[in-house]
């Protein structure tokens, strides 16, 4: 059989027996597209705890004679029409950004995972009834289900959190339900049950360990997407509410001035672009040094 | 094969069922009473008593218990009948069938596009790895995936319609009315509808021509003396679209995503601008039927990807 290959790493040259850990650095750390990615999330946590001491400007409340500055030694990107600062917004809008992000992946992550494993290990009706649920959840576009659940709830950071939650809590289960599948006719499953093991306990001591890989990479990859979903929401203006700095409602706000003062729009869209551009590349680091295998499945 | 045929049919049914229920009731159960909205809007063209507001509520079947309002609905959509608008006081379905074709065509012509360059990109990619245009497709694939939509049809609309002033930045002209305008006014909407199926795409295509590449049979191949293009047509490519032929379906659902916003950014009157207007206005019916409509395609769309999937492949009907 051909060693499979994976992007810039030739398995088939490999020294010998290596440590889990050095393999993973090797194939993780060695890479400088992945390490590009690492130091933009590094920044973007940075600039996410420390926003207070980094912006000498306040995002909120601008002065009206500062209005629609240009970039300058003051104000680095410009100010926007009620005169606040563009880059103070921009650093103050990544705490929204990470927030929106952990929250969704979090409760998406928690329910998604519960399901998909229960469906799994029980199997027949409840299987049916969860995997047909979650397949019918997918059959809706993403965004499509975002906006309207968005919509309907009214605009704020709850309410995004609740509606991306719902529209991408059907991808953790469905990873869930394969893998509890493949893992559930193992021989150290059947040993624990006939040593008496309630459900819960093989289904989450013994089952769930299995997922941490598969978890860590659609976790980093979703982050990426969460943010990129709530800029979109956040533009058509049923995501963030207005005061609180969110970078796809200043791409929104900037939308007017266009053709006179474009840096308004074009520097938050630098700066989603970046950050889930660098999502990206950490997860499929990550993937493909935590397990090649699931390469094509993530 | 007609086994495996009626088990998708079967699931696909099912799964519709569940879509509808889920629309029906995310509508009904979530706040705000379309009526008093409605009320709210015309109240300036003359005072609505309550007496008004309980006929109308009586003419859209909205006094009715939820299981009676849904199976009234979905009664109606078997017979063709999806709802009357309360913004726009025409059927659903009417309005629906007007806007549906312009998101259509945006959406075939981006859904062939990005299809056919991404085939190209992967393919080119994988068959030159590590040259230029491997690391420049890994590049736009990276970009692609992780562009939001929107920002792009902003740039887009700054440099080649500000700036250069070579395309229109707004607006639908039907191609029968004005096939040039149509063609110049579609190009921007296209390309931002495009970038991100492609890029998934090439992606998906480069890896697995790369696995294609190193089976056995591709090396008897070479080994038999065939040229290049031989082996590539011949063998490689029907073996390395079957991946990527179970992303379309997905891609189909990115891509109605993204029309949503394309629609908003270039002002074009399509379904999706619809949705977003009617979803701000509370316009039940059409929410709850375009929604549903759409959710519908996608499904059916997976369907057929599935099936022609097992045609393909036959390791997948019996597994």
């Amino acid at each position: 059989m051909v060693e499979k290959q994976t992007s810039g790493i030739d398995f088939s040259e490999a020294p010998v027996p290596v440590s889990e850990w050095q393999r993973f650095r090797r194939v993780f750390f060695e890479r400088k597209l992945v390490m590009f990615g690492l130091i933009v999330l590094l920044l973007l946590v940075i600039a996410a705890i420390f926003a207070p001491l980094l912006t000498p400007y306040n995002p909120i409340k601008g002065d009206l004679a500062d209005s629609l500055q240009p970039p300058s030694s003051k104000h680095l990107l410009g100010t926007d029409i009620q005169g606040r600062d563009i880059l103070s917004r921009l650093i103050f809008g990544s705490r929204t950004a990470l927030a929106v992000g952990f929250l969704t992946v979090a409760i998406a992550g928690i329910c998604g995972v519960t399901l998909g494993l229960i469906a799994g290990y029980f199997g027949g009706v409840v299987n049916m009834v969860i995997m047909r649920t979650m397949d019918a959840l997918m059959g809706f576009p993403m965004l499509l289900l975002a906006l309207v659940i968005a919509a309907l709830l009214g605009s704020g950071l709850q309410n995004v959190i609740i509606a991306l939650g719902v529209a991408t809590l059907p991808g953790y289960a469905r990873v869930m339900h394969g893998l509890t599948l493949s893992v559930r006719e193992n021989d150290y499953i059947l040993a624990q049950r006939a040593m008496g093991a309630s459900n819960i306990r093989v289904m989450f001591k013994h089952i769930l360990p299995n997922a941490l890989p598969p978890m860590i990479v659609l976790i980093t990859l979703q982050l990426g997407a969460l943010i990129l979903a709530e800029a979109a929401l956040s533009f058509l203006g049923i995501g963030i509410k207005p005061p609180t700095p969110a970078w796809g409602g200043m791409v929104a706000d900037g939308y007017r001035y266009l053709s006179s003062r474009p840096w308004l729009s074009f520097a938050p869209g630098v700066v989603i672009m970046l950050v889930v551009f660098a999502f990206n590349l950490v997860g499929d680091g990550l993937r493909d040094a935590l397990d090649p295998r699931l390469r094509g499945l993530l | 094969m007609t086994a495996y045929i009626i088990r998708r049919v079967i699931q696909a049914a099912v799964v519709i069922i569940i879509l509808s229920l889920i629309v029906f009731f995310i509508m009904r159960l979530l706040p705000g009473d379309p009526l008093v909205i409605f009320m709210g809007r015309s109240a300036g063209q003359g005072g609505i008593t309550p007496e008004i507001l309980e006929a109308l509520r009586v003419q859209y079947g909205l006094d009715k218990p939820l299981m009676v309002q849904y199976f009234n609905w979905m009664g109606g959509i078997f017979q063709g009948d999806l709802g009357e608008s309360i913004t726009y006081h025409i059927g659903v379905g009417k309005l629906l069938l007007e806007r549906f074709p312009v998101t259509l065509d945006l959406g075939l012509r981006a859904f062939i596009l990005s299809n056919i360059l991404g085939v190209l990109l992967g393919l080119f990619a994988a068959l030159r790895r590590g040259k230029w245009i491997d690391s420049g497709a890994t590049v736009f694939s990276y970009f692609g995936v992780s562009i939001p939509v929107f920002w792009l049809g902003l740039l887009l609309i700054y440099a080649f319609g500000l700036k250069l002033g070579w395309l229109p930045i707004s607006g639908y002209t039907p191609p029968w009315d004005n096939f040039w305008m149509n063609f110049k006014q579609s190009i921007m909407p296209v390309v931002c509808l495009s970038v991100m199926g492609l890029a998934v795409t090439a992606r998906q295509m480069r890896s697995s021509v790369l696995e294609i590449k190193q089976q056995d049979y591709i090396r008897t191949a070479w080994s038999k003396g065939l040229s290049e293009r031989v082996i590539v047509t011949r063998h490689m490519l029907k073996n390395s679209l079957i991946p990527v032929i179970t992303l379309m379906g997905i891609g189909l659902g990115i891509m109605i995503g993204g029309q949503v916003l394309v629609e908003t950014v270039f002002a074009i009157p399509g379904a999706g601008r619809l949705l977003v207007n009617s979803v701000f206005a509370q316009d039940y019916q059409v929410v709850q039927s375009g929604t549903l409509i759409i959710a519908v395609v996608v499904v059916l769309m997976n369907l057929i990807v599935d099936i022609s999937y097992g045609w393909f492949d036959p390791r997948i009907r019996f597994g």
